[in-house]
């Protein structure tokens, strides 16, 4: 009960701040959205990194770490810590002296006027708002988990807070924030929230700490000893394609909506200096302390079907109850930061994009504006509430981001890059390489989102033909006439079952002593797990050509992966790869192909007299 | 000269992320920090290091001036 009454504590204070903004408010959008442009520096980064950092970060993190242990952090966070900051340095503060220039207020408003095409805008403006609206919802879940696991007692069979309500409260405050405060509301949140999320997980590492006597090297000696979670200790069922792959998805952070839109709220193009510079080490304080208590995790509470919980888990088991609630609202601080910021991206892009861009402002006038943005927000959080609690029972936190959003919004980097960057980048490449991210989006989710299907039955194999899985060990078998039959695992049964081995880091992949043992004549030798090697998991080849695997599927958690080898079958690119490519040439080439942009665009957004773009 | 090194700067910077050399190493760095996990922690850090670099060498001044030309504003507003 102490923890929920310290959450509610907290989120009684977001909501009075929101309300204290709103008196601060003006009547007209570029206050409403952009609290006039007079963001400085230090709240500048405060908000921007609160923007950025979701549930994800926090109880995804960790989830994920607790199934595939330390990898996860080279894997997303320092790329993040990279790619990140670079992408604000040279893309942020173009977009921000743009801003300034021509007062634009989104993404699509630079798009249209930069191709000089009303089009373009609007085709971008349907996608990044499709793609947009799974990550508010994911921001809506994470809120609901944490409610739920916060107000679940020890030995409570239900929570207090079931996760519906949990949703809905989170929804409702983030709504109240921002409908009343605007930008200038949601990001004094973030002040406070920042700070409070920063402070989270080495407070967490501490008091979790002193639950293990021997400390955490003792813990992590177990995991290392033991050879079933040997592997959270290093990247060995992690492979090497995915983790390049991973490092095009922060290209996705400056694309996000709400990301840019920050971007133009700053006062000055100096507010950027501080943020890229400490936006490194702020992932660092958030990240490790997660992803290493995820894997802590592994070891003081194995087997949770639900990893996302785990650092909830591991607070309300070990931590006092007053701490445990403030931590928690740690957590919901990172939640509801960027929550707010989606909703109000959402709010911008159709009030500016749609409702401005088409007459609505001329016909009703700029209060009328802001209305019909607070009515949008109320409109698009009941929605992302209601889908929050369909998937539910659908897919992971992570997966729903990972899938859509993130891939497709890193793809349309292309997009942006060319053009502030590329003079002779046209509207026709830019519609060619939307067009392309949205198409092979749909086509990756359709391919994704099929239902699992079982592995096909492995067949049984020659007599006294052992085959074994890489990195298998074999131990003489005394009793009976059996053997692992390994068929689905071999390199040379792939091609006549149809399947292959990659991708051994997956969650579902089979341990090889559940496999089916078959009766053999042959001298008897039993396959048993491998202490090194990685159990591997099956893929189904959708399209092939010679020695290449371009697109394969995972029957079990419906991942697509791009261009394994049969030879290297433990590769495969992630989705982003393709798409980030493909978007990047669809763009070189149809602009190439096509008229170059006017000479007047050229001068107004090239021009010495312009802010250089080269 | 100034813009290659600071190419090469964040080249160098971009290959030391994939650290195939730790990949399988499961020592602990003072006794509890998993190798792999201490190697991108302290990468991090030099993530740091390098946007202080580009801050302090690359930052574009020219952006600073920058001022709103009232005509396109209102156009670009709307």
């Amino acid at each position: 009960m102490i923890p929920v009454i310290v959450l509610f504590v907290y989120l009684a204070i977001i909501v009075c701040i929101g309300l204290f903004a709103f008196k601060k408010g003006q009547a007209n959008t570029e206050d409403f959205f952009l609290a006039n442009r007079t963001i400085g520096p230090m709240v500048f980064f405060l908000s921007l990194f609160a923007t950025n950092m979701t549930a994800f970060a926090i109880l995804g993190s960790s989830g994920l770490a607790y199934r595939r242990g330390i990898g996860i952090y080279g894997l997303m966070a320092s790329s993040s810590g990279f790619v990140i900051p670079l992408t604000i340095f040279f893309i942020g503060t173009r977009l921000w002296a743009l801003g300034k220039r021509f007062g634009h207020q989104t993404q699509v408003q630079f798009f249209r006027a930069r191709w000089e095409c009303d089009a373009i805008g609007t085709l971008i403006f349907v996608l990044s708002a499709a793609m947009l609206i799974p990550y508010m919802i994911i921001s809506i879940m994470g809120g609901g988990t944490v409610l739920q696991e916060i107000s679940t007692a020890k030995d409570a069979v239900s929570p207090l807070i079931p996760y519906w309500l949990g949703c809905a409260i989170v929804a409702v405050v983030v709504t109240i924030n921002v409908f009343f405060g605007g930008m200038r509301g949601t990001v004094w949140v973030n002040i406070f929230q920042t700070i409070l999320f920063l402070c989270f997980g080495f407070i967490a590492m501490i008091v979790i700490s002193r639950a293990f006597p021997g400390g955490f090297g003792e813990v992590m000696a177990k995991l290392g000893a033991n050879p079933k979670t040997h592997f959270l200790l290093t990247r060995e069922r992690m492979p090497e394609a995915e983790f390049w792959s991973y490092t095009l998805i922060p290209l996705s952070s400056i694309m996000f909506p709400h990301m840019a839109i920050m971007c133009f709220s700053a006062r000055k193009v100096s507010a950027f200096k501080r943020t890229v510079v400490i936006y490194p080490i702020a992932i660092l304080l958030i990240w490790l302390p997660c992803i290493f208590l995820g894997v802590i995790g592994a070891q003081a509470i194995p087997g949770l079907k639900d990893a996302d919980g785990i650092l909830l888990r591991l607070l309300n088991d070990n931590a006092p109850a007053w701490l445990a609630g403030l931590l928690g609202a740690g957590i919901i601080s990172a939640v509801m930061g960027s929550d707010a910021h989606q909703v109000l991206a959402m709010s911008t892009m159709f009030t500016k994009d749609i409702y401005v861009h088409y007459g609505g402002h001329k016909k009703y006038g700029e209060r009328a504006a802001v209305y019909f943005a607070r009515s949008f927000i109320v409109v698009v959080t009941l929605i992302a509430y209601v889908i929050a609690l369909y998937l539910k029972s659908k897919q992971g936190i992570f997966e729903i981001a990972i899938r859509f959003a993130f891939s497709g919004f890193a793809a349309m980097a292309p997009v942006m890059v060319a053009a502030l960057f590329w003079k002779r980048s046209t509207k026709w490449g830019a519609f060619a390489s939307t067009l392309f991210v949205g198409a092979t989006l749909i086509g990756f989710a359709l391919l994704q989102g099929k239902p699992a299907i079982p592995p096909a039955p492995p067949a049984k194999i020659a007599e006294g033909h052992v085959v074994h899985a890489p990195g298998e060990t074999t131990t003489e078998h005394p009793a009976v006439n059996l053997k692992l039959d390994t068929n689905a695992l071999s390199t040379n049964a792939v091609l006549t079952a149809g399947i292959i081995n990659t991708n051994p880091l997956s969650t579902n992949a089979p341990d090889l002593t559940t496999l089916p043992l078959v009766k053999t004549n042959a001298p008897v030798k039993v396959a048993t797990a491998p202490t090194g090697a990685p159990p591997a998991p099956k893929m189904n080849v959708i399209w092939k050509v010679g020695d290449h695997i371009i697109l394969s599927r995972s029957p079990a958690t419906g991942d697509v992966r791009f261009w394994n080898s049969t030879t290297n079958p433990a590769g495969g690119y992630m989705t982003v790869v393709p798409m980030v490519f493909g978007s990047a040439l669809c763009m070189i080439i149809f602009s190439l192909l096509t008229r170059p942009p006017s000479d007047s665009t050229i001068e107004k957004y090239f021009s010495d007299r312009n802010p250089k773009q080269s | 000269m100034k813009k290659l090194l600071l190419f090469i700067l964040i080249a160098a910077v971009y290959v030391l992320h994939q650290d195939y050399w730790n990949w399988k190493n499961a020592g602990l760095v003072f006794g509890f920090l998993p190798v792999g996990l201490a190697y991108h922690a302290a990468y991090s850090i030099l993530a740091t290091l390098m946007m202080a670099v580009l801050v302090k060498c690359a930052w574009p001044e020219h952006l600073e001036q920058t001022e709103p030309e009232d005509d396109d504003k209102k156009k670009g507003g709307k």
